[in-house]
């Protein structure tokens, strides 16, 4: 008896520990984006920055489903690109100002949000691995439409266009005795730093939402979806209707984030919104950071793309070590790293399901 | 209504899908010539997808397994067969039938090979560990399909390659004013054998029986003795090497291949099945004739609702009938 009580408390305080580590590593990161124009000024540091920023929220909004409801979707890329699409057209059309950003993302969002209703009430009766089927199509579907419309969206080349005034690298935000950019630490107090920011409060309101939303009443139910459909709708919850309502509210925030995503790049394109590659992004990071928790999403993010910047320099050094050695090379080209991403991919679903979160907190995530 | 459901049944209930979507063409397209040729194409490539989308559908069936990188196949077999037919370059172009034919059953048969034995690592490597779990499953069946993209890509580079087709498929056959690639008719037989094939094995032989029984109840057949796991393993190689020899005749269809086929054609797949309903060759059929047809008809009439016209028909489908045309499972 005395045996396991004493391993339940070491396990207890290993969690503890767990989640300590946890919230360290998240305040650290929370930190470095909030200050990131003052630590890291040079360019693509910042475009690093935002990218985190907005892959946070996007991961975190694709955990409300896989992890926190247990539907397999593929089209979370296709209400990303209607979100970042519809700001771009809008800014495009209109030329830059609010008023465009705010018709062109209701746009988007509205649009997403109709056709997230219809995917989910149309195929969510049916079994889960349906639903990643035909979600799959759809965005594909809708891939192929934007690089097919290419009058209005610019096809593979996207579209270019400018941004409210205020956001452009000329507006001086803060200005010296001399007129000039005042500089803060090394940073410049331009119209990008104000850019930046808008990014990561748009980010941090996102987040904290889904954060409301999972503690809520409706997180809970969704948790019990996930762990026995049957169950849940035995207990009088339309089981329907909430996966449709969270795959709604999912597609909203992921519109929402390809929002940020178009002010903050100033172009909008399929490789930047809407292609594959990003859903296989998300899906990693998901799946890295830990599936069913929030934190998982911060973490995966970052881990991701800090990875995807500098995993392909190494690439390039070892592919010049093996140049001897044939098919080695080509394997190790930077080109291919979506090769090794794939492998680690499908190595961390054996063995770490419950990610690094899920791991670190020792609860073990869901099975 | 109900007068006319009866009578609807009776003529062959949704059998009749293609045919009513080939009137429907017929009368939207106005020529008779250019209709014949689109429907000639349109039942080839249906029968082309069959090959690659029967194995998926009666694995789903049969062990409830999901294989997001079934597609791999089809591309490493339209890749194979490509390397083949270069490989065989003066079979290839020869005047002769019987040296053109040796090159092209060597290519199929080194794509159908290569299905069978990547089958067979595949499901022990990949889908053995993750038996039920739907999640896993969906997951680590699209990370192969990733790796196995990026290994083609490694191997074969990224730009397209070109495929020769034999001397005697080349041609076409005219009738009147109608003209019809010699290729596309090879196409409809071979899959033509090959459904028939299947048909017979499934419903006249013992092993058939087991995999109909499996699919309808699994425990049951289970707890009679049978052991559907290796049963399972069989059909999953067949499905794959099915899907390979799809892809062999894909690329001779298309002429021109890159790494990306393999996406491609999984979305098509896809439609497919869920057209179809989950489980059943019969439905694979249907399911697989109706976008064939309805691709090449859209693609004559819109070109840029192509893709987009089959997305359509699926919700439109779904709507109808929520598990698909012909389910073998719910």
């Amino acid at each position: 008896m005395s045996d396991i009580a004493i391993d339940t408390t070491t396990d207890a305080a290993r969690g503890r520990t767990g989640r300590l580590i946890v919230y360290a590593i998240i305040g650290v990161i929370g930190i470095c984006l909030f200050l990131a124009p003052f630590l890291f000024p040079d360019v693509r540091s910042q475009e690093v920055a935002a990218r985190i920023c907005i892959f946070i929220v996007l991961v975190a909004s694709y955990d409300l489903l896989i992890g926190y409801t247990g539907i397999v979707s593929f089209a979370h890329t296709m209400f990303f690109g209607l979100g970042a699409y519809g700001t771009a057209i809008a800014l495009k059309l209109m030329g830059p100002g609010w008023d465009a950003i705010l018709l062109g993302g209701a746009l988007g969002l509205i649009v997403s949000l109709i056709l997230a209703a219809l995917v989910g009430l149309l195929s969510l009766r049916v079994k889960a691995i349906f639903f990643a089927m035909v979600t799959l199509a759809a965005a594909s579907v809708m891939a192929v439409m934007a690089s097919q419309f290419s009058d209005f969206t610019g096809g593979e080349d996207g579209i270019i266009y400018k941004v409210p005034k205020l956001f452009s690298p000329a507006t001086k935000l803060l200005t010296d005795e001399d007129g000039k950019v005042l500089r803060i630490f090394g940073a410049k107090a331009n119209g990008k730093m104000a850019a930046y920011y808008f990014v990561f409060f748009g980010s941090l309101v996102l987040y904290l939402i889904m954060l409301r939303i999972v503690a809520s009443p409706l997180g809970t139910v969704l948790e019990a979806i996930r762990e026995n459909e049957m169950r849940a709708e035995a207990l009088g919850y339309r089981v329907v209707l909430y996966r449709t309502a969270i795959f709604c509210i999912a597609a909203l925030i992921a519109a929402a984030a390809g929002i940020l995503r178009a002010v903050w790049l100033k172009y909008t394109g399929p490789e930047t919104s809407l292609s594959f590659a990003i859903m296989i992004d998300i899906l990693l990071m998901v799946v890295i950071g830990g599936m069913g928790t929030m934190t998982g999403a911060i973490i995966g993010a970052t881990l991701m793309s800090l990875a995807q910047f500098y995993l392909k320099d190494l690439m390039e050094v070892a592919s010049e070590a093996t140049a001897g050695i044939p098919l080695l090379p080509d394997l190790l080209a930077p080109d291919r790293w979506l090769l090794w991403l794939g492998v680690l991919f499908i190595l961390l679903v054996y063995f770490f399901p419950a990610g690094i979160v899920g791991t670190l907190n020792k609860k073990g995530g869901h099975p | 209504m109900e007068s006319f459901n009866s009578v609807f049944e009776r003529f062959g209930g949704i059998n009749l899908l293609p045919a009513i979507l080939a009137l429907i063409a017929f009368v939207l397209i106005g020529s008779p010539s250019t209709w014949v040729t689109l429907t000639v194409a349109g039942l080839a490539m249906g029968m082309m997808i069959f090959l690659m989308a029967s194995g998926l559908s009666l694995v789903f069936g049969l062990m409830d397994v999901l294989n997001f990188g079934h597609s791999a196949f089809v591309s490493f077999g339209a890749f194979i067969a490509a390397s083949v037919l270069a490989a065989l370059a003066a079979w290839v172009a020869a005047d002769s039938v019987i040296l053109n034919l040796a090159a092209l059953f060597l290519a199929i048969a080194a794509a159908a090979l290569f299905g069978l034995i990547a089958g067979w690592a595949f499901e022990k490597v990949i889908i053995k560990p993750v038996y039920r779990d739907h999640l896993r499953q969906i997951l680590i069946t699209m990370g192969a399909l990733i790796v196995a993209e990026q290994i083609i890509l490694a191997i074969w580079g990224g730009s397209p390659i070109s495929v020769p087709r034999p001397h005697f498929l080349s041609g076409s056959l005219i009738i009147g004013d109608v003209s019809i690639e010699l290729y596309r008719l090879f196409a409809f037989a071979l899959g033509l054998v090959a459904y028939v094939a299947l048909y017979v094995i499934l419903n006249r032989t013992r092993v058939g029986l087991l995999v109909r029984a499996g699919v309808e109840n699994r425990e049951m057949v289970e707890a009679l003795g049978f052991r559907i796991d290796r049963l399972f393993v069989g059909v999953f190689v067949l499905g794959s090497a099915l899907a390979a020899i799809g892809g062999a005749m894909w690329a001779g269809y298309e002429t021109l291949i890159t790494a990306a086929i393999g996406s491609e054609m999984m979305i098509i797949v896809f439609i497919v099945i869920i057209i179809g309903g989950l489980g059943s060759i019969e439905g694979s059929l249907l399911g697989a004739l109706m976008v064939g047809l309805m691709g090449n008809y859209v693609a004559f009439l819109a070109p840029k609702m192509a893709l987009a016209s089959n997305m359509i028909l699926m919700m439109a489908i779904l709507l109808w009938r929520p598990y698909g045309l012909r389910p073998a499972v719910k």
